[in-house]
Parts: C-alpha cells; structure tokens; sequence
C-alpha cells in the first residue's frame, strides 16, 4: 500500500479528546465524526484536508479515552496515514483494528513540516519526504499486528471463526 | 526468572508457563465491559460479520454511563442500541441509565477479582487493577473481538515498580499520590507499560484510594496500575466477591523495568493545571486562584468514601460557588442519603445529581462555558474536556475540591478547617 500527501503537523500528547471532542459522542456515525476532527486544536484541518494527507505528530500520540470515534474521524476525514514519534497504545491498537495506516518514527517526525508532501510504503515501512528528499524507515510491526494487516482488520481475521459458529446454531435449529 | 504479577496473570490467561515483556499473546478474557458510548460500535462490527448469539453473554458486562441518562435525541438513540442488544442477548449483566459510572459499580458490586484478566471499552477501565487484576482500556473494535471469541491478543508489559514508604498525611489521598506520580514521570512516563504498586505505605491505604490510583494510570500513559493482594484486598472483597478468586504475587526475583522509591510522608496536596494531568503543582503554590465552579464525582473520586471526605468538610457552611456533587453509583448515592451527606449538601447550597459521567467529559450536566474555570476531582483536564475549548478544569482530591468550594478559590482543606459554622 502507497501513499503520497501533504503533512498536518501537531506535537505532542495529542490527545483523543482534541482528535474528536466528546460532545460529538452522541453519535458514532464515521460522516458525522470527521466534520469535527481536530476542531479544538486546529479548526482548518477540517475545511482544507485532501484525501491523503498526513498527520504527523510526537510523542503519546492518540493518548487519553478509548473512543474508537478519533481513529474513525481521521479515516474518514480522508488521512491516509498517521506518523508519530510514539503511540499510546489504544489508539494504536484501534487504528490497526480499523485499517488506518499508523508508523512509528521519530526521524521522520523530527524533519517533517507542515505542507511537506510524504510518500508512503506501508509495506516497506519508508517514508519520503518529497519536500527535502529525505527518505526514513519506521518501525516493524509485531507479526501479531502483521496478521490482523494481512487479514484486512481485527475482525476479519476473526470472521472465519465466528461464522462457523454460528452456522453450528443454524444447523441445530 | 521470576515473573511479575502481571506476567503471572498473563501466563495464566494464555496457558503458558510463563511470559516476558515482548511477547505476544492470545489471552483468555474474564471480563469485558461496554459503555453506551463504545458498544454501540462493538455491537455493529458483530453484527457486520454475522453474530446473532454471544458466546459468553455471561462474561459480557454493559454500562449505560456516559450520555446517560440520556442527554439529547442523538444519545439516547445510541442508548437504544445497546437496550435492544441487551435484550436481544438476555444480558445477565446490563445496567441501565441511572445504575452510574462502570468503574465505581464493577468493584463495588465484587466482580473485578485478583488474578485475573478484565478489559473494558473505556480507558479507565485500568481501574480494576487495585484489586489485584490486570485490566486495561481497549477500543470498540478489540471489545467486540473478544465477545466474539472470548479472546484478545496482547502484548505483555514491562513493569514499573512503586515503593511507596512512610505514613499518609491529613488529607492527602490516593489522588494526591497519582498525581505526584504523573507530575514526576509525565503523561508517557509509563507508556504502555503497567505500574505495580508496592511498600509499607500500602497498609494506610484503602481500596478506594487504590481505586483512585489505578484509575489514573492510563494519563501516566499505563496499560494497568495494579495493587499487590493484602489483607485491604482481603477485607474489602469479603462478602463482596461475586465467584472464585485465585490472586497472584510478584515473586521476589521478578524483574522491573525501573523501580520507584516515594516517601509519601513527604507529598503535600496537589492540583493539575491545564492542559494535562503532569501540569502538577502543591495546592499551596496555586492558592488563592479563582474558580468558578466545583465540580466532585467522575470514575476517580465519587465512591462514598469521597462523598463522606466532602461532607466532614463543608459541614455547616455554605459554598461560595456553584458545586455539583455526581456520586458515582446507585448504591453510592443511596448511602450517601442514607447517612445523611445529602442533607449537608444540599444545605451547604450544593447540587446533587442522578450518577453519571457527564460533566467529567463534557458530556452534558455540568459542561463547562468560554474561559470558565472548574475545580475537579476528576482525571483529564485537555483541552475542551469538560466542555468549551477555552475552559480550564484543576484536578485535585475532594477534600481540596470541598475546601475550594467553600471558598471559590483554590485552598488548602486545613485552611478552612477551623472556619466558625455558618448554618444550623
């Protein structure tokens, strides 16, 4: 998986509570959510994001509340990839479970600006910065994070198991 | 190699010998809890893959806390969902808007047990941990994983110890020694670690302050806090466990990442300043700050314990700003009553309202206006937490939280503990 966008740069600690605020919690429609992504922090995010972008931001980033709501306000907002120095580990985990492309890398971070066009190999784990012509290696994933990758998601990877299950309750009826 | 409690737990929950920090693991879950906020979406993804009945429904426990009882249109739309999915799946375990916040019920009720796994759709669910658990916050997608298997994929933690040593002084609380913590380590300082609490110390403190300290683990960054199982452990879940426990112990020889030595003798009250739980100063340096309201309950600080803390402090006096008292559960709130705390309240000029979240994160009862500022015995303080993003919310314990109402500044609970009585 590839991709190439312009960089939304944040710093630390950005918190769940500032990706979507809890007043919009009213709802968990992905639509809804992503026309107040950000709004407390930066309110330009939402009227000039392009399919794409990138967030980059350091270190905890996605810390605070479990709200699944903040990873599914950015996808749909239309980031294509999240780059930070350190993840806290809900937002990790939830941003995995939901396909949205996160990578670990403080070089990449640290000579990232707002504007710069990163081009993205999921895969590979590089990061070009097409601005400065810099290219950075994030991270490897765990093989356990690979395997819900590779399946499309925590509950695909899941979906065999359940779904012989319950063909079990459909042929004892 | 020893292993930690929390590597014991995991071992255990993953039917290996033993674990170390690194691995990954496919754990058995004793526990997973929902909110009306974070189920809905686990409830959808089951659907989504063609789930009609719960494996263990019995395991399965949902709390209607957040926007409930219901806010607006939207939310109880949202409570709706979970209401027809609790029907639909004979929930043993649902409790309806009203029943207050999962954090205070879950303990209180005996159903978070040493040794064991728990998870929850909520990010204090790391709470549990002061009984002896290993429990964590997950995300809607990872709750709706392990309803449908009765399983979840974790990867095991280095641990923090914390040696806390010396006696507890007046009015410092579990509050104050998490906050120390926090402000000492920083907001990552344990990040997607777990903490685990041990010392002398530990015998002054009750479950609830536990309660208090496990809670906030997650803004130190933590995966858990856990407590070491005691005699405060044994006592408090006698009569109150609902099943079989069987508790685990650090061996001797575990091996910590960093070890943490704090004379708690030493810590004075404190209070975070926005943005950030780490903002942390003594209550002595901001003394005399403005605030415009009080606000005392949330999943930290609403257990009866708390609510009797506030009482023996604006006990015939009145309170100099608004301040809205949430105690955090139904029977929190029908103690309370019983021994007659409501009665100071509401004499003291305070509000009480029915338990929730609410005004903890800006949800609704309670939200705070432009620039408004609040002192809070709640957890976060970010920015637009509780309410618009030019509030600001302190976070202190609810002997300072009673004092500063009793003032309208910030203050020290000893300075208002001499004050003549006001009313009858």
């Amino acid at each position: 998986m590839q991709f190439e966008g312009r960089t939304w740069r944040y710093g630390d600690d950005i918190n769940t509570d500032v990706l979507i605020p809890a007043r919009y919690l009213s709802t968990s429609d992905p639509v809804e959510l992503a026309k107040h992504a950000l709004e407390d922090l930066d309110p330009n995010f939402v009227k000039e994001v392009q399919v794409g972008d990138v967030i980059v931001g350091g270190k905890n980033f996605g810390c605070g509340s479990s709200r699944e709501h903040a990873p599914i306000a950015i996808k749909e907002a239309g980031v294509s990839c999240v780059i930070a120095s350190s993840f806290a580990r809900i937002f990790f985990r939830n941003s995995i479970n939901l396909g949205l492309p996160i990578l670990e890398c403080p070089e990449a971070v640290a000579h990232a600006e707002a504007g710069d066009v990163l081009r993205i190999d999921l895969a590979a784990g590089t990061i070009f910065n097409n601005t400065t012509g810099q290219t950075y290696q994030a991270a490897p994933f765990p093989e356990g994070v690979m395997k819900i990758i590779r399946a499309g998601g925590l509950m695909n990877s899941i979906k065999e198991e359940v779904q012989a299950r319950e063909a079990t309750y459909a042929s004892a009826k | 190699m020893g292993m930690t409690m929390t590597e014991k737990i995991m071992a255990r929950h993953a039917g290996l010998e033993s674990v170390k920090p690194g691995d990954l693991i496919e754990a058995e879950i004793d526990l997973m809890m929902g909110n009306d906020i974070t189920a809905p979406i686990s409830i959808k993804r089951l659907k989504d893959i063609g789930l009609t009945k719960l494996p263990y429904p019995e395991k399965f426990f949902l709390v209607l806390s957040h926007y409930a009882p219901s806010k607006d249109i939207a939310s109880a739309a949202q409570i709706m969902i979970s209401r027809s999915f609790a029907k639909e799946q004979q929930l043993q375990h649902y409790y309806a808007e009203g029943s207050g916040i999962e954090h205070v019920i879950l303990p209180e009720e005996g159903w978070v047990l040493p040794g064991e796994l728990i998870i929850g759709a909520d990010s204090h669910s790391c709470t549990y941990g002061a009984t002896g658990c290993y429990s964590t916050g997950i995300g809607s997608t990872d709750l709706a994983a392990a309803m449908a298997t009765g399983r979840l994929w974790m990867q095991v933690p280095e641990t923090y110890k914390f040696e806390l040593t010396g006696a507890r002084p007046q009015y410092i609380m579990g509050k104050d020694l998490i906050l120390h913590i926090i402000g000492m380590l920083g907001g990552d300082g344990v990040l997607n670690q777990t903490m685990e609490y041990t010392g002398d110390a530990l015998r002054t403190l009750p479950m609830e302050e536990r309660l208090t300290m496990a809670n906030m683990a997650i803004e130190a960054g933590a995966q858990n806090g856990i407590f070491p199982y005691d005699d405060v452990t044994e006592a408090y879940l006698n009569g109150r466990a609902k099943k079989e426990y069987t508790p685990v112990h650090s061996d001797p020889d575990a091996k910590y990442a960093k070890h943490f030595k704090i004379d708690i003798s030493k810590i004075e009250p404190l209070v975070a300043l926005p943005w950030s739980p780490e903002n942390v100063r003594t209550v002595s340096e901001m003394s005399g700050e403005t605030v415009d309201r009080v606000f005392i309950g949330s999943c930290t600080n609403a257990r009866l314990s708390d609510l009797r803390t506030v009482a023996s402090i604006i006990k015939g006096h009145k309170v100099a700003c608004d301040t809205l008292i949430v105690p955090g559960s139904k029977q929190v709130y029908r103690d309370a009553m019983n021994e007659g705390l409501f009665e100071i309240f509401l004499e003291a000029g305070a509000t009480i309202s029915a338990p929730t979240c609410g005004a903890c994160f800006g949800g609704f009862m309670g939200v705070l206006g432009p620039d408004e500022k609040c002192l809070s015995t709640s957890n976060r303080n970010f920015v637009g937490r509780m309410g618009h993003p030019t509030s600001k919310s302190f976070l202190a314990n609810p002997a300072v939280a009673a004092a500063t109402a009793l003032t309208g500044v910030i203050t020290h609970p000893k300075d208002v503990a001499g004050r003549e009585v006001v009313t009858a």
